[in-house]
């Protein structure tokens, strides 16, 4: 079984609120340089970067898998995460259907740069990638099971977009493959702050907007691949597979 | 019906320094979901929120409003008033509720034109 650290929550400059240097090959040589094995691409309803970013880690002992955070109606914000790019991109042309309408203000939430695996700008995304989609998260949880890709709720310990402070608690009906925290905070600390008890597999993510956060908190698991099936695998416990250490911290970042 | 009118009615704090209070206010929209005031909210309009995440201060001038009402005695984040003093939007506080604030607009005057 190999064991490897994963940060499965990295933005590139696609994302309006992310930085400009977040270009994929910069993303991509910043998580080899933290150690990282494994990263996803998670922009903001959108996965246009993905395969720029898959394709600049070719060859490189880092394996990237395409994904997307989406914000539900709820404006809750869950982590698509695919084994193939088009995958993903069947999943975008969902969210983009359902997209709040009217077109970025640069100036306000940022670029929104799409950008090939050297790292050069194709043009610039001029959806309101900043809003949300209308569709309901049970909803957008579905779409991203039949696609065969994961689902996370992201960032569940925040107060904007995290989806407990959104929706209160977690719906039974919601089948979430796992829970991410992106503080050094645990899963028993947020429950009991917002009243509930949760049952759920945690990773811990960066959430990286600026080079210097990739990996700056990241999840370690014993799995036989770099892979989706195996990380799904380690979610659930199964056949040896597992989650080591949740809340790696990179110790550059301290 | 000016902003500074409805400061003083409503007996508003004031958060922001150099914000324009003299502006007029030509309608009033209640929503916590972000994407939802930058589908239906219009020019001119005041916003009430329990949001005190800078986001609010983009999400206004998007949107061009006369301002934001943050309730329930909530205190906005610094980043956020930095914002909004930097592009001259009027962030008012109130420790009174959603529900109460829009009906004592309602009660001056001030409407919501949108049907959806």
């Amino acid at each position: 079984m190999l064991r490897l650290l994963a940060d499965l929550h990295v933005h590139t400059c696609l994302s309006p609120c992310a930085d400009d240097s977040m270009t994929p090959r910069a993303v991509v040589e910043t998580a080899l340089g933290r150690g990282l094995s494994l990263i996803a691409i998670c922009d903001h309803n959108s996965a246009e970067n993905v395969e720029a970013a898959v394709l600049a880690a070719e060859c490189l002992p880092l394996s990237v898998l395409p994904g997307i955070e989406i914000t539900t109606a709820e404006e809750v914000h869950v982590l698509g995460i695919f084994e193939s790019c088009q995958s993903a991109l069947a999943i975008q042309e969902i969210v983009y259907k359902h997209l709040t309408p009217g077109r970025n203000d640069e100036r306000l939430f940022g670029r929104q740069s799409v950008v090939d695996q050297y790292d050069r700008v194709t043009f610039e995304n001029k959806r309101l990638l900043i809003g949300a989609t209308d569709l309901p998260i049970d909803h957008i949880v579905e779409s991203i099971h039949d696609l065969g890709g994961l689902v996370i709720a992201a960032h569940i310990q925040r107060e904007r977009f995290g989806l407990l402070y959104q929706l209160g608690f977690v719906p039974d009906s919601l089948s979430l493959d796992a829970v991410e925290l992106t503080s050094k905070t645990t899963l028993q600390e947020v429950g009991d702050r917002f009243g509930c008890s949760l049952e759920f597999p945690v990773i811990y993510d960066s959430d990286a907007h600026f080079r210097e956060d990739i990996g700056k908190l990241a999840t370690e698991f014993a799995v036989l691949a770099p892979t989706l099936s195996e990380i799904t695998m380690a979610l659930r416990g199964a056949e040896g597979r597992q989650i080591i250490n949740a809340a790696i911290e990179h110790p550059q970042n301290g | 019906m000016r902003l500074s009118y409805i400061v003083e009615e409503l007996g508003l704090e004031v958060c922001t320094r150099d914000c324009e209070l003299d502006c007029e206010v030509r309608g009033c929209y209640v929503s916590d979901i972000l994407s939802d005031v930058m589908a239906n909210s219009d020019e001119g309009y005041l916003w009430l929120t329990i949001h005190i995440h800078p986001n609010i201060t983009a999400v206004a001038q998007f949107k061009a409003l006369a301002g934001v009402i943050v309730v329930n005695g909530r205190n906005p984040q610094p980043e956020t008033l930095k914002k909004a003093d930097e592009h001259r939007i009027p962030i008012l506080t109130t420790k009174l509720a959603s529900f109460e604030v829009a009906g004592r607009l309602y009660a001056l005057g001030l409407r919501c034109s949108r049907e959806c």
